[in-house]
């Protein structure tokens, strides 16, 4: 019988099914950040438990690590500090994998998986962080769970799960110029809200899929959480195993059969199939305060939820193109890799970023993506167009207490999340790919990107 | 944390927004230690507290209106909970006293979240829920039940969660259970995807750059 990607992927890790329709599922792989896999390290240890295959848990510094140069365990974060020294020992204590503050390897979680080749094709890996569907664009069945499931699977090496549907969401056609794998899923959650995903697995699939380079597919993989999916995956291909061919923790090549098998097979049936033509997509912005209020840039705010209108400051009727912002960040799991910094920079390559903007960052998905970036000498553009250029780390993404934006500063961002107070108490947030970010930069003002192409 | 406490009655507290994200429930900067207690004074900070430093109360907010302040119900809207997978957003509301969430749905990971904390999660369609604000519910977890102004309601949930739920049930230890088939599993799949299990990172910085 013909099965999905995901059935594969379930199928093989099934170790047993549970009384009441459950399964129990094998988890390969674990990883755990300071944030919330310090809640999970320490109760574990406090009930005398071990992980079943430390070997097999991986963990990171990187939601509240400062950014700036010359950084140590200090944070900005009031308190901050003890997230970042309790999680060291009890790495240690555990046996587990720890890509330290200043390691050369840090970097925000799942962006640093796939660098180290950790995440692997028709892997199951798991994290106490929502965002971990990113990994799912290297056709791992990839999700994001609280700190009493990390600690689960770290113990048992499996989680109890009630097998999710399946959807399949199908870009056919090709993007237009200036348009991006965060303007796809934007489109995607404004369609179909931001519950539409709900107890799905959602396979991403068609032409403007399998054009997209990995970290667009991350991109793209990232905000289904965003869509309330289980997860986003999408087939590996040969760019999929060119990118993790030899990296530290990967295989040297994918050429056996089983590597090849790992995609849907022809004929198999999805539980919903979304279809949307990408030629007619646009650089995509949000209004309000869910990333459902997403709009097309040159459209108008539609009618939304009174209180989204009130917290954003933008009535119904309202041209989005032109609203004044006066701060601007480049970041996040979402848009933070090499290629996303290529792009920002080539439209802020010989400009400036207009004299309103108070506080402009770029920190970079990695230390690898940041190294790589001065390589070619995109430091130099960001910071001549006047952004800061900083180490990496999640920053923010969110708010945690210490750095912050001005007060009521609106700001474009290439983050996830427009939640009401995500980027601090009163923070306006305008989600959108990184080359509107640069481009409204440029402007002061929400812009359309495709006005500053080459 | 203990098992539900079967049945429970308490006035039902409206919440009745979509999209409530865990930021909102418990923003980060009130995340202050790896505990998972000391978490219910940062419980909705934002929409609780005029100021969240002084702590200086939003009377409009529900929970601090004086019929809700000891509500151990909430009623809320779609997709409840979504956002960051934090589980500190389950252990606020339950250290605030809230034992069940009545909702039209529950973003994924906070739905689970909830389960592992004996937080009971109830699915009903919007126009129920709208029926049940301000009033005094009782839920039986056993025959998954709610009742309210003589009006019953069912609701469905897995027989994993009820057992656990009404019995306090540790996950880890039901799967522990479950130890010989793991380790057999575990023995036949090495043999399968030797590269799952063989982890020894080969020493070459170059490679650990992001893609060409």
């Amino acid at each position: 019988m013909a099965r999905t990607l995901f059935d594969k992927i379930w199928d093989a890790h099934r170790v047993a099914s549970l009384p009441g329709g459950a399964d129990l599922i094998a988890i390969d792989r674990v990883f755990l950040h300071e944030r919330t896999g310090a809640a999970a390290l320490r109760h574990m240890a406090e009930l005398g438990r071990r992980p079943i295959d430390p070997a097999r848990v991986f963990a990171v510094m990187d939601h509240i690590v400062d950014t700036r140069a010359g950084r140590g365990d200090g944070t900005l974060m009031p308190g901050g500090e003890g997230f970042i020294t309790e999680t060291r020992p009890a790495c240690r204590a555990a046996g587990i994998t720890l890509f330290d503050v200043n390691d050369p390897r840090q970097g925000i979680v799942h962006v640093i998986s796939p660098e180290q080749g950790i995440v692997l094709p028709g892997l199951t890996l798991v994290a106490p962080d929502s965002h971990t569907c990113t990994q799912g664009a290297f056709g791992a069945l990839a999700w994001g769970i609280g700190s009493s499931e990390a600690e689960h699977a770290m113990v048992t090496g499996t989680l109890r799960l009630a097998r999710p549907r399946a959807m399949r969401v199908r870009f056919a056609g090709t993007l237009p110029a200036g348009v991006t794998a965060k303007d796809m899923v934007l489109a995607l959650i404004a369609a179909h809200g931001a519950a539409g995903g709900a107890g799905h697995v959602v396979e991403f699939a068609g032409d403007a899929v399998r054009a997209l380079d990995m970290e667009g597919r991350m991109t793209l993989c990232n905000m289904a959480t965003e869509f309330s999916a289980m997860t986003g995956l999408i087939a590996p291909d040969d760019k999929a195993f060119a990118y993790l061919a030899g990296r530290p923790y990967a295989p040297d090549d994918f050429a056996a059969p089983y590597w090849q098998g790992l995609k849907s097979d022809r004929g198999a049936r999805f539980d919903a199939e979304i279809t949307i033509d990408a030629a007619r997509l646009a650089p995509m912005v949000s209004w309000g305060t869910s990333p459902e209020h997403s709009i097309p840039v040159t459209a108008r705010v539609p009618q939304g939820p009174a209180r989204a209108h009130d917290y954003i400051g933008l009535a119904p009727g309202t041209p989005l193109a032109g609203t004044p912002v006066d701060a601007a960040f480049i970041g996040s799991c979402t848009n933070a890799r090499l290629a996303d910094l290529r792009r920002a920079a080539a439209i802020l390559k010989g400009r400036r970023i207009a004299p309103r903007i108070k506080k402009a960052l770029v920190v970079p998905g990695s230390m690898a993506v940041r190294r790589a970036a001065e390589a070619e000498g995109l430091d130099k553009i960001f910071t001549a167009a006047g952004f800061e250029w900083r180490l990496s780390g999640c920053s923010l993404c969110f708010y945690a207490g210490g750095e912050s934006f001005a007060q009521g500063s609106r700001v474009i961002s290439s983050t996830n999340r427009n939640f009401e107070g995500r980027q601090g108490p009163g923070i306006r947030t305008h989600i959108a790919s990184p080359e509107t970010v640069a481009a409204s930069a440029i402007a002061g003002a929400i812009a359309d990107p495709r006005d500053y192409l080459a | 944390m203990s098992a539900f406490p079967q049945p429970l009655t308490s006035i039902a507290a409206p919440l009745l927004t979509d999209n409530v994200d865990t930021d909102t429930i418990i923003p980060s900067r009130e995340m202050k230690s790896t505990a998972r207690t000391g978490l219910a004074a940062g419980l909705f900070a934002p929409w609780r507290y005029r100021d969240a430093d002084t702590r200086a109360e939003n009377p409009d907010f529900v929970l601090n209106q004086p019929a809700y302040r000891r509500a151990a119900i909430l009623v809320a809207g779609r997709n409840f909970g979504c956002g960051s997978s934090r589980e500190h957003a389950v252990w606020a509301l339950a250290e605030h006293g809230i034992r069940a969430i009545i909702a039209e749905s529950f973003a994924p990971i906070f739905r689970a979240n909830c389960i592992r904390n004996f937080l009971l999660p109830i699915t009903l369609d919007r126009a129920a829920i709208a029926t049940l604000a301000g009033k005094e519910v009782t839920i039986d977890l056993a025959r998954l039940t709610l009742t309210s102004g003589g009006v019953e309601h069912r609701f469905a949930l897995e027989p994993e969660a009820q057992e656990m739920l009404l019995h306090g049930l540790d996950a880890i230890d039901l799967t522990l259970q479950h130890a010989p088939a793991i380790t057999a599993w575990l023995a036949q799949d090495r043999s399968l995807r030797p590269w799952v299990y063989e982890l020894a990172p080969r020493p070459l910085p170059a490679t650990t750059e992001p893609a060409r």
